[in-house]
């Protein structure tokens, strides 16, 4: 027994040393490394495909043109490339998107968090995921076909509104964000400690006192972070806003009730199109594109931020 | 508490605070509140409902071999003959191309994230930053990059290869996050475990850690490809829109994908062809069921409790 580990130790030695050299695990590790690489290069691939065409677009359309003129006309005689018609509409869906997603999301979550029981909630969470996973362009076929109907039947006054609009692809991207806002709150309102809920009610606090004096204030980064992520949902949904509020891009349209493009359905819109690369229209998508990246882009990193925050505090 | 030496003053307090109690339970504002709060989620779940209702009840007409048998058409004298069976195939050689990129390249990404790399260095800080951003990029974004770099760039074309890695590239985030999950869920002993035995790195990986966490990678990647087969914007930069009347053969065929379909019958004025888009749509629904159910089933039956 004695004379075992002195004979083993030697080649154990050896071979753990071998082991370092190992050639093979050298040659995974790299290939692991650039498996992960291959996600920097899209983000670094993203960027270059925005800034290229964009760069050549602003050497033909001024940059003052695109922020100061109040036309959006690419594919008119008279063609006016100034970005606001597309950035107010994509605002507004956005705010009527948020103005449904907020109250119903957080609304769930402190029902989720709070209120729920444990069965009930693993009940609930996975009817809210299926919400979640319903593809965008379904979400759109029922805006445009059964709710926007039944709005245009109910709406009180002649000014009915239009075929396409943005009130009904707001509301339906409202009820499409809302799985991401009830999710991200809930887990920011489950992250309270326990102590801060126990202490609320030893000084005599009702549920609701508690839900709203006590988890929502100490969760509340993680529910801005969640409605952070929202806006940028909603900036950057596509199909619902082709389908639901159409093309219209030519001027400013600041009544809900009208059809009009966002900045996302403009390069939709015009993506289909065989458009001839290096026409202005054609650079015109990246240029859009680029907006739109660099608001999400803020959007995201603010929300991630927030996330972090709230994950320091208490973990 | 209640003593029969003096069951007058015992009782009274004892009644104040009971009635104090009841009245609590019963504050209007409160009941009020609850309320609200069910009705909040009452109207995610009630829209669901209608919206399923919708789709089967005008699609129900269309939902026949037809569907799968026929090829789409743009015609409204031809829509009655018509279904979607090239976007159907269409979307099956997009994902299959799909999971065979990005599953691969995700799984890799994350047992180097969760494995090998050192989270001190700034690198590797930067990766975990970069992917979480990516997450949040639009999908008409990755369209643009699809567009720009490789369709026309590379040279790829508007191809199912080019459609395939613009997806991938898409769901990445999503592969990534969901296996570092499941790997970081492997318990730390059973890895030292492997270590103590003399394996190296890579054979406690490949052997022990990764097996350990295929449960949970394969409903992440699931979850990650039912989202890819229901994303239509990316792909309408990349020349899925048409109605394509033949079924892809090659890597390096055109194609369309089933919502991409959909959004073309929903664009047409006749109402048939939204009773083909209906029935289109139930179609897509009950794959993602399927699949979800699927990713459900793997979480339930293989997961472990360490």
């Amino acid at each position: 027994m004695s004379v075992t580990p002195q004979v083993r130790k030697a080649p154990a030695a050896a071979s753990v040393r071998r082991g370092r050299r190992r050639p093979g695990e050298r040659i995974i590790e790299t290939l692991l490394i650039l498996a992960a690489a291959i996600s920097v290069a899209t983000t670094v691939g993203i960027i270059a495909s925005l800034a290229v065409p964009t760069v050549e677009f602003f050497s033909e359309v001024e940059i003052s043109r695109f922020v100061t003129e109040l036309r959006w006309t690419p594919l008119f005689a008279d063609q006016h490339y100034g970005i606001w018609p597309l950035l107010v509409s994509t605002v507004i869906i956005s705010l009527i998107a948020i103005v449904i997603a907020v109250p119903l999301g957080i609304g769930s979550a402190i029902y989720l968090s709070e209120y729920a029981r444990s069965g009930t909630r693993r009940a609930l969470k996975p009817l809210l995921e299926i919400l979640a996973g319903i593809p965008t362009v379904v979400y759109g076929f029922f805006a445009l076909l059964a709710l926007n109907p039944i709005l245009r039947d109910l709406w009180p006054g002649t000014d009915v509104p239009d075929f396409q609009n943005l009130l009904v692809a707001g509301i339906v991207m409202g009820i499409m964000i809302v799985p991401t806002i009830a999710s991200l709150s809930e887990d920011a309102m489950s992250a309270v400690p326990r102590s801060l809920r126990e202490g609320a009610y030893a000084l005599a606090s009702s549920k609701m006192q508690v839900s709203t004096r006590v988890v929502v204030p100490a969760a509340l980064s993680g529910i801005v972070a969640a409605i952070v992520l929202g806006i940028s949902r909603a900036l950057g949904e596509t199909m619902i806003a082709t389908i639901a509020a159409g093309l219209k891009s030519d001027a400013i349209e600041w009544n809900p009730i009208r059809t009009a493009s966002t900045m996302t359905a403009y390069i939709a819109g015009a993506g289909q199109g065989d458009l001839p690369v290096d026409s202005l229209e054609y650079l015109s998508i990246f240029a859009v594109g680029g907006v739109l990246f660099l608001l999400t882009f803020a959007l995201n990193a603010l929300s991630i931020r927030l996330v972090r925050k709230f994950r320091e505090v208490y973990e | 508490m209640t003593t029969t030496v003096a069951p007058n003053a015992a009782r009274q307090p004892e009644i104040d605070y009971r009635q104090a109690l009841t009245q609590r339970r019963a504050r209007p504002a409160e009941l009020l509140f609850k309320v609200t709060l069910q009705f909040c989620l009452f109207v995610g779940f009630a829209f669901l409902v209608s919206l399923l209702t919708y789709v089967v009840y005008k699609g129900w007409g269309r939902l026949d071999s037809r569907l799968w048998t026929q090829m789409p058409t743009g015609r409204a004298s031809r829509v009655d003959q018509a279904g979607v069976q090239s976007a159907i195939t269409g979307t099956l050689w997009v994902i299959g191309l799909t999971a065979a990129i990005c599953l691969p390249i995700g799984i890799a990404s994350a047992i180097y994230l969760e494995e090998y790399a050192d989270t001190e260095k700034w690198y590797n800080r930067l990766l975990e930053l970069n992917i979480q951003n990516l997450a949040g990029v639009p999908s008409i974004v990755f369209g643009i990059l699809g567009l720009g770099l490789i369709a026309r760039t590379l040279g790829l074309g508007f191809t199912v290869l080019t459609a395939s890695i613009v997806l991938s590239l898409l769901v990445l985030p999503t592969v990534i996050i969901a296996s570092r999950e499941a790997l970081r869920a492997v318990p730390r002993s059973i890895r030292q475990a492997s270590y103590a035995l003399g394996a190296t790195k890579w054979q406690t990986t490949w052997r022990q850690t990764l097996p350990a966490a295929v449960p949970g990678m394969s409903t992440g990647a699931i979850l990650a490809l039912s989202r890819a087969i229901g994303e239509a914007a990316p792909l309408i930069l990349l020349g899925a829109v048409s109605f394509i009347r033949f079924n892809p053969d090659s890597l390096l065929a055109s194609y369309t994908t089933l919502p991409i379909q959909i959004y073309n019958l929903i664009k047409q004025p006749q109402a048939e062809f939204q009773e083909l888009a209906s029935a289109a749509i139930v179609l897509l629904l009950v794959i993602l069921l399927v699949m979800n159910s699927i990713a459900v089933f793997i979480r339930n039956r293989f997961q472990k409790s360490w």
